[in-house]
């Protein structure tokens, strides 16, 4: 649509060597708006208007079995919210699994990513080996893993009473269970941040290699003076897709449940607030309040993007 | 292309907010006069048995198993009324289906013509929505359909200013004491009906009953006497004036004779490591069934069809049932069926529920040979020789019937709530942590009221 509408124009520009009016855009911007209108009528049904709902219905007391019944609170579920363990324990528990997560995943992915760049027999086969993961329905992988790490008669427990170590119980005690949870989702990621990584890297020059070397630069140095600067529009792009992912992790811990309970173990040892939201919400009935957490975790998450975009600016403005 | 003026983006923007709000408010707004119009609709008596003589199509909402289809009902009522189609409409879990059938109550669509309502979430259909469903004082049979039942199930499902009843019972739940006899006999414990009525009688009894279960040498390695705490407790609460609630629905945990004495007797239980700890409904608690990790459990009738079900075959002779149950006799769960004013075929769906829940078809329920254990909420049907004279071979031939009816003449039934589901729920993760993690039981105890306090709010 870009060629059909701007390109005559473009030309009688060029022509007449003068600076566009605006005028003369105006006719192809107004087909451009009837292109996108149906964007952004879905847009605005499926996100804008549930957005601007949950937000109304979080500063009422509503409970989804009396829905028409809604009283005006205030921001009464907010100072719930901000004053409640279960709240506080889910964040914690969030931020732990978040960091547990996705930093060794991301390392992981920019090693592999730097190994699959070389010239290596079988390579196509490794690049789709490691989007199969990513493939793989989170349901099927989270029931293996439960499988592995079960108490009574997962593989990983056989294997640790095999080496004479202590068995853990990855079910119930506090930090087993959330490494158990992470390492679900780096399963699932490492391999498609690899892919992402591995792409960014192939827009690296490779005339810079070239010249490092030249320059007597090893592997090593390659690797910190030219891929990681080269890289970094793409692992910033892969911090923030994975902090959202993070702050919103929610089907692995429901699943790694015993019994699918949205509680997180039965001290909350691995409540995420997505599971917080969820539970406040569907099993204690109070949609207001999972409105307010709902709200929250969009803070949070906007948040915690803008700390690492700051971060990055500044290195970038160091380097 | 790059497009400027933010005032036209503005526009365009509003315009396609405005068009899915008024889309949605659309929605909304059709689908509520319907359930108004259709409330007027009422049953014709003149329309014959069937409530109707056109060929017609009813849903039925239900969870879990309620053995209709395995006990021939549906068959059954296709000779009865051959112009009537029934299609089940399932959801496993009655907790999923309870949010799901909230959703839909509170849209007005997409209701079923006939919607089972279990004991967990009747208090909320009484509170709640008790205008949307057909009140069986007012359908044509009225006072035949009241006579049916035990007053106190016909009660549960009324409102409390005793105007609304909102379903026809099904089953209820008089409970027992479900025990492995052959692990009984294996770690030398007594199985004679006559020791047993004595041992079982209290819940001090049956806490001795599991110290010299787990102090046996010749028991199996690695089998507990109980399955959980829970169990315990879940029966226990019910034997109390109150449960979960005082006599006007409102949650009263803390105060409730109920909950404390459950709470005493299932954290001793705990104490004396009479428990395997296993969490109820859990995939570790369904495979000790056959794997005989634990040798007794509390046992409302339905969990007599749960125990076959995960036993199977297998288990078959190795089962029995208490004579007595401890601490008093008392009912846990049961359900009834309703039919929503939403129903376009309301005549022929009161039919069919007053059919299913006749006397005849809840002897069926209980006495067929793939019976799930479903105890008749009908009186006159509790009543019969067949119900009460019944015998189960699959638990070691015990007198099923008898003691079963036993119990439920003499249950004593405390007040329901709101949220005695989440409640409940909460209370046994509790007690979990007691059992397995070493929580002190003071520090579950407010643990739980704390998590409570986030349902009821």
């Amino acid at each position: 649509m870009v060629t059909i509408t701007a390109e005559p124009a473009a030309g009688e520009e060029i022509s007449r060597r003068r600076p566009r009016r605006p005028r003369a855009r105006s006719r192809g911007s107004r087909i451009a708006y009837v292109y996108i209108l149906p964007f952004f009528v879905v847009f605005a049904a499926f996100s804008v208007y549930p957005w601007l709902d949950t937000a109304w219905v979080s500063l009422h007391d509503v409970r989804l079995s009396t829905y028409d019944q809604q009283t005006w609170v205030g921001l009464a579920n907010y100072r719930n919210l901000l004053t409640n363990s279960f709240f506080w324990n889910a964040f914690r528990n969030t931020v732990t699994i978040g960091i547990i997560s996705a930093v060794p995943q991301l390392c992981i992915a920019l090693g592999i990513a730097h190994l699959l760049n070389h010239k290596l027999r079988g390579r196509t086969f490794f690049r789709v080996a490691l989007l199969m993961p990513y493939a793989t329905s989170l349901a099927a992988a989270t029931v293996i893993f439960i499988e592995l790490f079960d108490p009574r008669t997962g593989l990983i427990d056989w294997a640790l009473h095999a080496l004479h170590l202590p068995r853990v119980d990855w079910q119930g005690s506090k930090w087993p269970a959330q490494f158990a949870i992470s390492s679900i989702v780096m399963w699932r990621w490492t391999g498609y941040n690899a892919l992402i990584f591995l792409a960014g890297l192939q827009a690296v020059d490779q005339e810079l290699y070239a010249a490092a070397a030249v320059d007597g630069a090893g592997k090593w140095a390659q690797f910190r003076h030219v891929t990681l600067p080269g890289l970094r529009p793409t692992i910033i792009f892969a911090i923030v897709v994975s902090t959202i992912g993070s702050a919103q992790l929610f089907g692995e811990p429901l699943l790694y449940s015993p019994q699918h309970l949205p509680d997180g173990g039965t001290q909350g040892q691995y409540q995420t607030l997505g599971l917080l939201m969820y539970q406040q919400g569907w099993a204690n009935d109070r949609l207001g309040l999972a409105s307010a957490t709902a709200w929250t975790m969009f803070v949070i998450i906007l948040l915690a993007v803008l700390v690492n975009l700051l971060i990055a600016r500044r290195r970038q403005r160091r380097a | 292309m790059r497009l400027r003026g933010t005032r036209r983006r503005t526009a365009a923007s509003m315009l396609a907010l405005v068009t899915a709000g008024a889309l949605s408010l659309a929605g909304c707004g059709s689908s509520s006069d319907n359930t108004s119009d259709s409330a007027g609709g009422g049953a014709s008596a003149s329309a014959g048995p069937c409530g109707t003589t056109k060929p017609t199509t009813l849903t039925v909402g239900l969870y879990g198993t309620f053995g209709f289809k395995e006990n021939g009902l549906w068959d059954a009522y296709k000779k009865v009324c051959p112009n009537i189609t029934i299609k089940e409409d399932d959801v496993e879990q009655s907790a999923d289906y309870w949010t799901k059938l909230k959703t839909r109550l509170a849209s007005g669509s997409g209701l079923d013509d006939v919607q089972g309502i279990e004991i967990g979430f009747v208090g909320d259909v009484l509170a709640n929505h008790a205008d949307q469903f057909v009140n069986w004082q007012t359908v044509p049979n009225a006072a035949a359909d009241k006579a049916e039942f035990y007053p106190w199930k016909w009660n549960m499902a009324t409102t409390a200013d005793g105007k609304d009843t909102v379903g026809l019972g099904t089953d209820t739940g008089p409970q027992s004491i479900c025990y492995r006899a052959d692990l009984f006999k294996q770690a030398g414990l007594p199985t004679d009906t006559a020791t047993l009525t004595k041992d079982f009688s209290t819940w001090d009894g049956l806490l001795n009953l599991g110290k010299q279960y787990e102090a046996s040498k010749t028991k199996p390695e690695g089998s507990s006497f109980i399955d959980s705490v829970n169990s315990i407790f879940n029966a226990a609460v019910y034997q109390g004036t109150e449960a979960y609630d005082d006599d006007s629905g409102q949650p009263d945990v803390a105060n409730s004779d109920g909950v404390k004495n459950a709470w005493k007797i299932a954290t001793e239980a705990a104490q004396d490591k009479i428990s395997a700890g296993l969490a109820q409904w859990g995939p570790d608690w369904n495979k000790a069934f056959s794997s005989g990790t634990f040798a007794a459990l509390a046992c409302p009738t339905w969990m007599m069809g749960y125990i076959q079900g995960q036993a199977g075959d297998a288990g078959s002779g190795k089962w029995a049932v208490s004579p007595v149950m401890p601490g008093g006799a008392s009912n846990w769960g049961g359900s009834w069926l309703g039919v929503p004013k939403a129903s376009k075929n309301q005549p022929a769906a009161i039919a069919l529920v007053e059919w299913l829940s006749n006397k005849g078809n809840q002897v069926t329920m209980w006495t067929s040979p793939s019976q799930g254990g479903h105890w008749p909420s009908n009186s006159q049907a509790a009543a019969d020789p067949s119900v009460s004279g019944a015998t189960s071979t699959y638990f070691s031939g015990d007198p099923i019937g008898q003691i079963y009816s036993k119990i439920a003449n003499q249950m004593k039934i405390p007040p329901i709530g709101q949220y005695d589901t989440q409640i409940q729920s909460d209370i046994n993760t509790q007690l979990t942590n007691v059992e397995t993690k070493g929580t002190s039981p003071s520090s579950a105890w407010s643990a739980a009221l704390n998590a409570i306090k986030q349902v009821t709010g």
